[in-house]
């Protein structure tokens, strides 16, 4: 398969910047409104009190907060995903990188906006943070809440830039491509860059440095999330084991995620050069081994509630064994496990459209496991008396819709401004490897090649 | 000593009457929510009157067993609020300072009595209803988390009497609403660190036993139930 040249790559990935279709407007239009939906929705219930949501007592967290820990984790996709795959030297990554990087940023703008939404009086949010106030309160510091406050801003602000400093190169490009007022913008979004040797250098410390240090910070945040569950005394919230769980679940979202996103921009921006099935087969499986990862887990989780037979755990186990939530429970194991473990683990079946279809199902069964870890402990918590049950409000439903929408919209206004796949890297992986992107799958070595000026202003 | 304000309830006394779950609205401004708040669970009883039955069919015998907050000596509710919200003050009370609270709910999802109740709405009272508000106890507005205080302007004013006056404060001078109203003297209030207190001779009792001890929270109300 003969690869694509250096021009044809400046082209084909920098196309979706210069050239919008009709159908881009719609789909925008389509994605807006929605979102414009669920900011109202979201206005009404400020407006109104949170007594609009289908909250009550004792059932204080629902939808809200299954969408926090839901978008935190997809949020793993990309910086982990591509840490990992950087720090490994990946061949393939190249193209797969920036996708990854830029669902992080937007997936956990998306999930950090839940704890305020959520909120009884979301006005005073900024509570959550240590300002230095007049009447010389702190935040409490034993809170696990608090915890999260710092851990995500700690990883929004650390992918910020993880996604940016790679992006560099690239807004240079555009920037000497680009005229009139885009090109200022992109001057300034470039920082000067010129390509010497020394900002190549630099460039390829500073990416090394937050590979390193992205990784536990990825790891530690949806720790810290799943302790908002494990540290209350709460029947099958209160567990050893859901650090890791989370953090594996998290992952496994993420790449599921990822997987629809690539496969959406293949088509819509005609990537099929770049993003090859070879791309897809080579995350489909390690979606397969998140899968059996997560399956190990909630067999552990269940198994051990279940032979210690505790009877205020056990209130909250059977409500998912034999109760009201035993057919989301058996929709999550067939969309986290059956499924795709029989697409992804059959190679003829480890397709484009087999891998998305199994994304699909994960990215789903996954919504539906916060859902069922968080609701049924809070329905069936100790004193029978006070039991009670959960149903979503439309209000929830909308800003729950508006959050998928946001992210689709986000994205694709990403891809608009910001080349989607890394220019540079992806060249740098054609002048290393041959010609073929599909044929750069050996471990690249550790790149002298990158400090290389010939690739300083690529394209010229 | 330092006091600790506890509660002792006497559940071979208690008949159900709920005559304190209406006397705790009175004192303490509580709420109504409506028959629909209500059927979805958003009533805000800081004392609720839970019913059990035990034994099979048909020898069945009926419990009623007042809860409230327990006021627990290693409250859960306390650490995770993220700002101080709820909070341990100096008389071993778990106090609530409403204004402080955003609303995160964690500390009622963390109450393993659910003894929280939530302002889903701002607080609606009927004309004349208004008139009857208690003036030491603030109104609580939308999105706070609001439970039983053991009635702490009542504790406060005790307080400020036996400052003035140099007398400490005698046992069962003060009474929470819930127990002055109790017709059947089913619950008693009182200083556990005090030996000679009548709620803490109560709480020696070999009937005395704690609301899910198992979990660790140290509660400070002690039941009293005969086995049967």
């Amino acid at each position: 398969m003969a690869g694509p040249s250096v021009e044809q790559v400046n082209q084909e990935i920098l196309r979706p910047l210069v050239r919008t279709s009709w159908r881009y407007y719609l789909t925008a239009g389509i994605l807006g409104s929605i979102v414009l939906a669920a900011f109202f929705a979201f206005l009404y219930q400020v407006n109104s009190g949170i007594g609009v949501s289908g909250l009550d007592r004792p059932v204080f967290w629902g939808f809200y907060i299954t969408n926090f820990v839901f978008w935190i984790g997809i949020s793993h996709a990309g910086t982990l995903i591509s840490a990992i795959l950087r720090l490994t030297h990946a061949g393939w990554r190249r193209p797969v990188t920036r996708c990854a990087e830029a669902i992080t940023v937007f997936a956990l703008m998306i999930g950090a906006s839940f704890p305020i939404i959520h909120l009884g009086r979301p006005y005073l949010f900024f509570w959550l943070l240590p300002y230095p106030s007049v009447r010389g309160i702190w935040p409490n510091f034993h809170s696990p809440l608090l915890w999260d406050a710092f851990a995500i801003t700690t990883y929004l602000t650390g992918s910020t830039i993880f996604l940016y400093l790679p992006t560099i190169p690239d807004f240079a490009l555009v920037r000497d491509k680009a005229r009139g007022r885009r090109k200022k913008i992109y001057h300034v979004l470039s920082l000067g860059w010129k390509g010497t040797p020394r900002q190549w250098h630099r460039l390829e410390m500073a990416m090394r440095i937050m590979a390193v240090v992205i990784l536990p910070v990825a790891v530690s945040v949806h720790t810290i999330v799943s302790w908002d569950f494990a540290m209350p005394p709460v029947p099958m919230w209160h567990s050893t084991a859901f650090g890791p769980y989370f953090v594996a679940g998290a992952i496994f979202s993420g790449i599921a995620a990822l997987i629809i996103a690539m496969a959406l921009l293949r088509k819509a921006f005609h990537l099929e050069q770049y993003l090859t099935p070879f791309h897809f087969d080579k995350l489909g499986k390690l979606l397969l081994l998140m899968s059996l990862v997560w399956g190990y887990f909630i067999v552990a989780e269940r198994m051990t509630v279940w032979y210690g037979n505790e009877s205020s755990e056990m209130a909250v186990y059977s409500s998912s064994a034999q109760g009201q939530f035993t057919h989301l429970f058996w929709i999550m194991v067939f969309c986290n496990l059956l499924i795709p473990f029989f697409i992804l683990s059959i190679k003829n079946f480890r397709t484009i459209t087999g891998t998305v279809i199994a994304s699909i199902t994960v990215v789903i069964g996954m919504w539906l496991e916060r859902f069922l870890i968080i609701v049924p402990s809070l329905e069936r918590k100790y004193l029978p008396f006070t039991w009670g049950a959960y149903r979503p409000s439309w209000v929830e439903i909308t800003i729950t819709a508006g959050t998928f929408a946001a992210m689709a919209l986000l994205y694709m206004i990403f891809s608009k401004l910001v080349p989607i796949i890394s220019v540079w890297e992806l060249k740098l992986g054609l002048r290393q490897e041959g010609q073929s992107p599909r044929s750069a799958l050996a471990p690249a070595k550790p790149s002298p090649i990158i400090a290389q000026p010939g690739l300083a202003a690529p394209g010229e | 000593m330092e006091r600790q304000w506890g509660m002792v309830i006497d559940l071979d006394r208690c008949t159900g009457c709920e005559a304190c779950v209406v006397a705790c609205h009175a004192e303490n401004n509580i709420a109504t929510v409506g028959e629909d708040g209500a059927a979805r669970g958003r009533a805000m009883h800081w004392i609720q009157v839970q019913r059990y039955w035990e034994g099979e069919f048909p020898d069945v015998r009926l419990k009623y067993q007042p809860v409230l907050c327990q006021q627990c000596g290693d409250a859960p509710c306390e650490s995770v609020c993220p700002v101080y919200a709820t909070y341990h003050n100096p008389d071993g009370l778990n106090a609530q300072v409403y204004n402080r609270c955003i609303g995160t709910r964690y500390c009622a999802n963390a109450c393993p009595y659910n003894a929280r109740v939530f302002n889903f709405y701002n607080p609606v009272w009927d004309k004349p209803l208004g008139l009857q508000l208690n003036p030491d106890v603030s109104v609580r507005s939308v999105g706070i988390m609001e439970k039983c205080t053991f009635c702490i302007q009542r504790v406060k004013k005790a307080e400020v009497q036996a400052q003035e006056s140099k007398q400490p404060i005698k046992d069962g001078e003060v009474k929470p609403a819930c127990v002055q109203s109790c017709p059947a003297k089913a619950m008693v209030f009182g200083d556990l660190n005090d030996p000679k207190s009548k709620v803490s001779q109560l709480a020696r009792s070999n009937r005395a036993t704690r609301l899910l001890e198992e979990v660790g929270a140290r509660p400070n109300v002690i039941y009293l139930r005969s086995v049967s």
